[in-house]
């Protein structure tokens, strides 16, 4: 079986404490992983100057090329994963496996990964808004006749990251071209991406002096975030209002993203209904920009309706078959207790399961050791219904009827909102309200990117700091 | 039926087999607190209640599977004089806590038995890491906590050394673990080992502490920010103990944390007494074996679900605790942790427990801190 060790600095210490990675489905073995502990971060992390210093000495122009090599070398080389190797299609199947994620979904996410890692220096000439690369190298530079200094707040930056999602990788990718070091704390259940990557940045000339990983617990994700001087760090609600107010952490967690639809467009819905299922449901729902609540005036009800008539067939099917469009859930218990909250939620005034009339049964399917949840529809007459506000890592969405002139008031913080509307004064709105992080305007899937613009927070405005700056002739 | 017969601990010692000696102090302890003239009320009622005198039917250590388990609610709350054996009638009474964040602490009265246990534990000590009259420093819990004195009397005990304390409340420890007050937490850990390295750098020659691990591994880690290391600034041997204490972090310590000071896991709490372990490192993967000072206190390891039944060695189970003094008398307590029963070895020939960590039925709603 493979182990995968802890890497500090590169170096692979092999733990007496280890965890095992299992099938999601049999629980069978995968893998096993070194367990790191807190002081050994604390104790390496006094040596985190050394990995922004190796960076250093390599130009951003080569780091972005080497990125790229690492991309290809991620999306189509046999590399080594910890005391083995993996090639592609094995990396597919041990995601899948350990995830619930059926596997055409893994080598999605793993295009996304290779593509922003191909398009590097588009995405760093964005981040910076055109800024030559050499300012942030040196920490210096003139632009436009206007002194400028930029200074990194880390010289490495610390990821607690998900199992959940192996989309969310991309967030970090563009670390390492930025000379900054990584520090990475898998999530339990996906502890491949972190490896491989880093494995493909290394076989790519990035030094692995500038790369450490450490799986573990929650006090190993608390001793990353505590260790290093900017971090980010995904979870639910809970680890977002505990790190709100730090400008050291980025706290990634449920999107709350929405789709609302304008009264002068809300009569012709059936127009947008791909856009509105789409948002919803690909990725199996588990994204942060997918869609869990759509919002409009009227025509709720026949939303509401369509939308799970859509869903109504879809059904878990193994993670290798090319139709797979769901994601069991590993941790057991969490998908029983989702579904006693929404049958809870339903008995609520005002609020209707929308898709109970179309489902044989119950929305919880066990098979195995697996559980799944069918795609949700909930109709709510209004937003005081406690299900409005709410977000479930499967398909699940509210459609929410709601006065166009109180939705901006009633959604609450938005992740990505698609408003479909052409209504100039309601658009003024959208563009002021500062709850709202991405906005889309027209019938953009809530869950399509542009890979030029971070859709949660400026890395750059993250992980360096601009500053006043003079020189003097000596 | 066997005969009764008065021994002291003395004596008992110097019988050659532990389950013979064990036996023979069984019958001691439980003649002195079931005697109307010298136990506590607390037992003397209880024996009353029960309606059996466990002076005539217990005669060995498995005949105290007649009490069932000791429940821990019998320590909270007052009177703490029904705990007072009569045999020791005014003698002076020390009072210690245990747990007590929130609503009523366990208590334990005590007049010699925290010195008695730290005495018998001294022996485990080995003088080239622990010299006689050495200076020590206690980096772990104050307040009404029996360590503090313990720590404090084995300095004297071990040729007359000093013992420095510093100020720490594990109760505000967990309180801000509870509440997720992350900064007030680490400003609370760095005030203590504040504490600590004042102490260290004021010129007294410490040569020897007790620290929790996690209060260790930060006093290790503030001194190599400061360039040094806990050899360089003097110590030379450390028992640790108080939390849960890996392998791992066994191996860490050795490896990257101690510089080549000597360290020595213990086991322990308020209700039982000090449970040293056995040599541990590279030779034995850092693994790490506790062993409870027979015959004053017995650890076993038994089936979850039948706490009368030791499992077999290397098998998991839950411990359970029996202290056995003239001063306190707990049989059969449930502790809120598990582990593996070891076989007896040459420095211990009696069962040990290994791998000791939070129970699994309590570990999620057990918050550790740093004591």
């Amino acid at each position: 079986m493979l182990h995968l060790p802890v890497l500090r600095w590169g170096q692979p210490y092999t733990s007496m404490d280890v965890d095992p990675v299992v099938h999601f489905a049999t629980g069978e073995p995968i893998a096993n992983v070194s367990r790191a502990n807190s002081g050994l971060i604390q104790r390496d992390m006094r040596k985190a100057q050394r990995a922004r210093d190796v960076l250093r000495e390599i130009p951003i122009d080569d780091l972005i090329d080497r990125a790229g090599k690492a991309g290809e070398l991620y999306m189509n080389g046999m590399l080594p994963m910890g005391d083995g190797t993996q090639t592609p299609d094995e990396f597919v199947r041990a995601q899948s496996a350990s995830t619930g994620l059926p596997a055409r979904m893994c080598r999605a996410n793993m295009k996304k990964n290779a593509f922003v890692l191909a398009e590097m220096r588009a995405i760093l000439t964005s981040l910076t808004r055109g800024l030559d690369f050499n300012v942030l190298s040196l920490g210096h530079g003139e632009e436009r006749g206007v002194p400028l200094s930029y200074q990194p707040h880390s010289p490495v930056v610390g990821l607690v990251l998900p199992s959940n999602s192996p989309g969310v990788h991309t967030l970090w990718l563009p670390v390492i071209p930025l000379q900054i070091g990584l520090v990475l704390k898998p999530g339990p259940q996906e502890p491949w991406t972190p490896y491989r990557m880093t494995e493909a940045f290394a076989q790519a000339g990035i030094p692995r002096e500038a790369m450490s990983i450490y799986p573990g617990l929650g006090d190993v994700g608390a001793a990353v975030v505590e260790s290093c001087g900017r971090s980010l760090i995904f979870g639910g609600t809970a680890t977002v209002d505990r790190y709100r107010g730090n400008p050291a952490v980025q706290a990634h967690g449920p999107g709350f993203s929405k789709i609302l639809i304008g009264d002068d467009q809300v009569d012709r819905w059936e127009q947008f209904l791909d856009v509105m299922a789409d948002s919803v449901f690909l990725n199996s729902g588990r994204g942060c920009i997918n869609c869990s609540g759509i919002w409009a005036s009227r025509h709720t009800r026949e939303i509401a309706d369509a939308i799970a008539q859509r869903f109504a067939a879809i059904r878990p099917l193994p993670p290798d078959h090319p139709d797979a469009s769901l994601a069991a859930f590993t941790v057991p218990g969490v998908a029983d207790a989702i579904a006693k909250e929404i049958d809870h939620d339903t008995q609520a005034p005002g609020v209707t399961d929308a898709g109970a009339k179309y489902r044989d049964g119950s929305r919880l399917i066990k098979e195995g050791k697996a559980d799944y949840l069918l795609p949700t529809v909930i109709h709510c007459d209004s937003p005081d219904a406690a299900i409005a506000k709410k977000e479930f890592m499967f398909p699940f969405v509210t459609v929410v009827q709601c006065p166009e002139a109180k939705m901006l008031e009633a959604i609450g913080p938005t992740l990505v909102c698609s408003a479909i509307t052409c209504n100039s004064s309601f658009r003024r709105s959208l563009l002021d309200a500062v709850h709202i992080d991405r906005l889309n305007l027209g019938p953009v899937p809530t869950i399509q990117l542009n890979w030029l613009q971070p859709h949660e927070g400026n890395l750059i405005d993250f992980l360096f700091r601009a500053r006043a700056f003079q020189t003097a002739e000596l | 039926m066997v005969a009764r017969l008065s021994m002291t601990f003395e004596q008992v010692s110097t019988i050659s087999s532990p389950r013979a000696a064990l036996d023979a102090w069984v019958r001691e302890v439980v003649d002195w607190h079931f005697d109307p003239s010298t136990g506590s009320p607390f037992w003397l009622e209880f024996a009353k209640r029960a309606g059996w005198d466990p002076r005539r039917e217990v005669n060995t250590f498995d005949d105290l599977k007649r009490f069932g388990s000791f429940e821990d609610e019998w320590l909270r709350g007052g009177p703490v004089q029904r705990w007072i054996p009569k045999g020791l009638a005014g003698k002076p009474v020390f009072v210690f806590e245990t747990g007590g964040t929130t609503g009523i602490p366990k208590t334990r009265v005590a007049c010699e038995d925290f010195r008695i246990d730290y005495e018998i534990f001294s022996e485990t000590l080995p003088d080239e890491h622990f010299p006689k009259g050495s200076n020590w420093l206690m980096l772990g819990p104050s307040g009404p906590r029996r360590l503090r004195l313990s720590v404090e009397h084995l300095a004297q005990y071990r040729g007359g050394g000093i013992c420095f304390c510093v100020d720490l409340d594990p109760r505000w420890v967990i309180k801000l673990i509870k509440k997720g007050w992350s900064d007030h937490l680490h400003a609370y850990k760095d005030h203590v080992i504040d504490q600590a390295v004042t102490i260290l750098q004021a010129g007294h020659d410490v040569k020897c502490m007790f620290a929790t691990p996690k209060l260790l591994e930060a006093f290790a880690l503030r001194l190599e920010s400061m360039g040094t290391t806990i050899r360089k600034a003097g110590i030379t041997g450390i028992f640790s103990g108080g939390t849960e204490f890996t392998p791992q972090w066994n191996r860490f310590a050795h490896e990257e944390l101690l510089d080549g000071a000597y360290m020595t896991p213990t086991y322990g709490n308020t209700l039982m007494g000090l449970a040293a372990s056995a040599p541990s490192g590279p030779h034995n993967n850092y693994k790490i074996t506790y062993y409870a000072p027979q015959p004053r206190a017995v650890i076993e390891v038994v089936d979850f679900d039948d706490a009368h039944k030791r499992v077999e060695y290397g098998e998991t189970g839950r411990v359970k605790l029996t202290t056995l003094t003239k001063e306190f008398f707990m049989p059969g307590f449930l502790e809120r942790d598990e582990g593996e029963r070891e076989p007896a070895c040459d420095r211990y020939p009696w069962d040990g427990i290994s791998g000791v960590r939070p129970y699994r039925g309590f570990a999620s709603t057990t918050t550790v801190g740093v004591y």
